[in-house]
């Protein structure tokens, strides 16, 4: 692999693993949502119910 | 559509005879850069919506442009820097006034959020904040020329008045990427926003119960 080349590949790595983090990332935003919604959901029921 | 282009940018456009492989960063890093501006310009747009109708919910969407324009303007300075050091044989070059004006821009949209974060949550820091955005927007036009009025530089000029100047496969392969990278840009500025609003609407909800 020549210079060119490893620098090229370096690039667009870059770029797939700041999307991937980025997914990741949102993916835990996600989970987190989801969890702090059902939370709460469990706290409406107790207070109706 | 983005990985469409990212192929034909490694496997079908042609090889710049004189940059060799290293040109094809041309392909990912051009397209970032124009989608940071694009990020930056819909923030400014949302702060002047703002200011203009007074409605709030623009707030979070001036916010989500800004902080998609930084993403973005981020993988704009790591991806240039490859490119420079591949072809210049440097990281950074402090005597182009396009790379130093956009470290400008980035670094001003970086201050951006010391700003909103270092005041307490409202319609004053939504103003404030709105205000700082839409001055920001004043670097884009002067990063973007500031090529095009540069006496000395090494930082190449593709779009010329007379157009681009590239061969054909090339540009439509450019043109797939930048048409890909907006696309992404516009779905991670959606799924944010929708993430910041759900998060607005638990926190409202969270204290009608407490």
């Amino acid at each position: 692999m020549s210079s060119g080349e490893k620098y090229l590949a370096a690039a667009y790595l870059v770029f797939l693993g700041a999307l991937l983090a980025y997914v990741v990332i949102i993916s835990a935003k996600l989970a987190r949502i989801e969890r702090e919604l059902g939370e709460l959901a469990e706290l409406a029921r107790e207070r109706h119910g | 559509m983005l990985f469409t282009g990212i192929a034909l940018a490694l496997l079908w456009a042609p090889e710049d005879a004189d940059q060799g492989p290293s040109q094809r960063i041309f392909y990912l890093h051009v397209p970032i850069a124009l989608t940071a501006y694009a990020g930056f310009a819909w923030g400014a747009w949302k702060a002047l919506r703002l200011l203009w109708t007074g409605d709030s919910r623009y707030d979070l969407e001036s916010y989500t442009g800004v902080h998609m324009g930084t993403i973005f303007g981020t993988l704009t300075l790591v991806t240039g820097s490859i490119w420079a050091k591949t072809s210049w044989g440097v990281w950074w070059n402090w005597g182009e006034r396009q790379l130093v004006l956009f470290l400008v821009l980035f670094l001003f949209y970086g201050a951006y959020f010391m700003l909103r974060y270092s005041l307490a949550d409202g319609p004053a820091r939504a103003r404030i904040s709105a205000v700082y955005a839409l001055f920001g927007v004043v670097l884009i036009p002067i990063s973007f020329l500031a090529i095009r009025l540069a006496e000395n530089f090494i930082h190449p000029v593709v779009f010329t008045r007379e157009g681009p100047q590239m061969d054909g496969s090339m540009f439509f392969t450019f043109c797939v990427c930048l048409a890909g990278m907006l696309l992404l840009a516009g779905a991670l500025y959606r799924n944010e926003l929708t993430g910041k609003r759900l998060d607005a609407r638990l926190r409202e909800l969270r204290e009608a119960l407490a």
